[in-house]
């Protein structure tokens, strides 16, 4: 391969890098920080990418919109939406014990897929939505390939920065010692006085609408989204092999997670790449059983992952 | 109203298979105290474990089913000892995450052996019986029949033996059950027995109503959770009320919303359950 071919390639790849370790961020501040487990995060997924995809998109007759506004209204409007999922998922899972709430996420995240394939007048069914535009398509003209993906990394980098002080920061706070107060200890916390229904609605609050600014990069990156991106698979499992490979409850160990499992996940593709074309469904199989097992090595064998959360009263 | 009738019928069939799920997850739950994210996709392993017997060795259902039974009931032991076991020591919740990822783990080793095409047991019309107008496949009464058996199969073990009573006892009060001397490593294996059978007998069925495929299992488990819940999670007799009840409640709701919607309207029901009964119709646990 000649160098531009690399880079290239280097672009993209860490252009997905970047879309899941937001997703992993997200997470980490419902699972990590808050011990809330959200097994829908494809569904906060898809709402974000959805909405950018009708809000930018051009006019279209085969879905709603598409309204053609600013991008920044776009992943804006993202974050907003998957908040307000969020805030209907919580508000009746709030008080019961997580279990309910994994069954309630991914009770919601399969309904929406639902949606995403029948509600044909608002998503265009399984056909999907093409023509997403690019950050900044319109100011750069139609240059190289190349460049647009170079100024896409760019905005994620910054978005993720930005993600990742204000979490960081959070996490230090008051707001976020109740938070792990609440994972570690809750008849505690409840005894000291906190509203501890309220610190959760807001950590599951928060945490979507990360992921849905996800889904909304997701979208501007691909150019094309159908129900067939926001699998379970896809989604939501790799995020959480990500967030726990990585160190879960640590915001550096979510975006390493996504560096370090998105690479996996591409070198198991070249593996199963050499196999003859007649077992390309079999590979796709053979990758996610990879990954399957590659959990459960880890679950038994470093439960905390490679950057574990820095806690000054651990052992 | 001969609609809403038929309707009725397939909802008594998908109850039945329900059940057989529901009674597992519940059971589960109430001893090992977490949600069992794979059972689905153990359904789906056990319906695949019936057509290695029918299409391999050329057995009719009625013998392939019970083998698929006593494979899964290994898979699960094997599953259990290999990995749920290590994690038991640790928090709950990560079980949950081992099960989740143990659901994608068998899909895909599914798809990898049997590939991802329709298959059915039999090929051919299963030519249905009318009475009243109302179609009835000797399909149906197959499932709702293997169903009642090993229902009031499961009753009779749980009441009747030793086993059933430490389970009974176990998912009541673990503490107290174990200084009263019961061996909780047995009870646990027998709940996978009897969660891994169970499994694979509703997945066997559901495969004989429909078609078999590699989402066969993950399709309903949002159905199985719900009439788990409603039912009263960690009460394997609400078991059965759950079942029946989101199987009869989705089957009559495709009278007015798209049937594609059905997952939906199970899950639907059981928030509303949630919310106005928050521990089930049957009293479950917190």
């Amino acid at each position: 391969m000649e160098l531009g071919g690399v880079i290239e390639y280097g672009l993209f790849f860490l252009s997905f890098v970047g879309i899941y370790a937001l997703l992993s961020l997200g997470l980490n501040l419902q699972w990590g920080l808050t011990g809330q487990f959200n097994i829908g995060i494809a569904g906060f997924f898809a709402v974000g990418a959805y909405t950018s995809a009708i809000l930018t998109t051009a006019p279209s007759p085969h879905h709603l919109g598409g309204f053609g506004m600013p991008l920044v209204v776009g992943l804006i409007f993202a974050m907003v939406l998957a908040g307000l999922v969020a805030v209907l998922v919580g508000l009746l899972t709030v008080r019961l014990r997580t279990d309910y709430l994994a069954i309630a996420t991914i009770g919601i995240a399969e309904i929406i897929r639902l949606m995403l394939k029948n509600e044909e007048w608002l998503t265009n069914g399984v056909r999907g939505i093409p023509g997403i535009p690019r950050p900044f398509a319109e100011t750069l003209g139609a240059g190289t390939l190349g460049q647009s993906d170079a100024v896409f990394l760019l905005v994620v980098v910054a978005l993720i920065l930005i993600v990742y002080l204000a979490l960081e920061a959070a996490r230090r706070s008051p707001w976020g010692r109740v938070l792990r107060a609440i994972r570690e200890n809750e008849d505690g916390v409840r005894a000291a006085g906190k509203h501890i229904e309220r610190f959760r609605l807001e950590a599951f609050v928060v945490g979507s609408m990360i992921m849905g600014l996800g889904g909304a990069l997701f979208a501007h990156f691909v150019g094309f989204i159908s129900p067939e991106a926001f699998t379970p698979e896809f989604a939501t499992f790799l995020v959480w092999v990500m967030l726990i490979a990585g160190g879960s409850g640590n915001n550096k160990g979510a975006v390493l997670g996504a560096l370090i499992i998105w690479l996996v996940w591409t070198g198991t593709e070249f593996l199963t790449s050499m196999a003859p074309p007649e077992y390309v469904t079999q590979a796709g199989a053979l990758r996610l059983l990879m990954i399957g097992i590659l959990v459960q090595v880890i679950l038994l064998v470093r439960p905390d992952g490679l950057l574990p959360e820095e806690t000054a009263e651990r052992k | 109203m001969t609609d809403l009738l038929q309707l009725l019928v397939f909802g008594i069939v998908f109850g039945s298979i329900l059940t057989l799920g529901a009674i597992g997850v519940s059971l589960i739950f109430g001893i090992l105290r977490f949600a069992h994210f794979a059972h689905g996709d153990m359904m789906t392993v056990g319906a695949y474990f019936a057509l290695i017997f029918v299409a391999q060795i050329g057995w009719p259902i009625y013998m392939a089913l019970p083998a698929a039974m006593i494979g899964a009931a290994l898979l699960a032991i094997l599953i259990d000892q290999s990995v749920y076991r290590r994690l038991r020591r640790t928090a709950p919740v990560i079980l949950l995450i081992s099960s989740f990822g143990m659901a994608l783990l068998l899909r895909a080793a599914v798809q990898l052996i049997w590939g991802t095409d329709n298959q059915v047991y039999q090929p051919g019309i299963n030519v249905p019986y009318v009475v009243f107008d109302i179609r009835i496949k000797p399909d149906h009464l197959v499932i709702v029949g293997a169903s009642v058996i090993l229902v009031f199969a499961f009753h009779l073990f749980l009441k009747m033996t030793r086993m059933g009573k430490a389970m009974r006892a176990m998912s009541d009060n673990v503490d107290l059950a174990r200084v009263s001397g019961i061996d909780s490593e047995r009870v646990v294996i027998w709940t996978w027995v009897i969660g891994g059978a169970l499994a694979a007998a509703a997945g066997v069925l559901l495969a004989l109503d429909t078609r078999l495929n590699p989402q066969l299992g993950w399709n309903v488990l949002l159905p199985v959770f719900a009439a788990t819940i409603v039912g009263g999670i960690g009460r394997v007799y609400g078991a059965i009320a759950g079942g029946m009840f989101i199987g009869i409640a989705t089957e009559l709701s495709t009278a007015v919303i798209l049937p594609a919607y059905k997952p939906a309207v199970a899950f639907t029901l059981m928030v509303l359950v949630l919310i106005l009964r928050p521990r089930g119709l049957v009293r479950g646990m917190n």
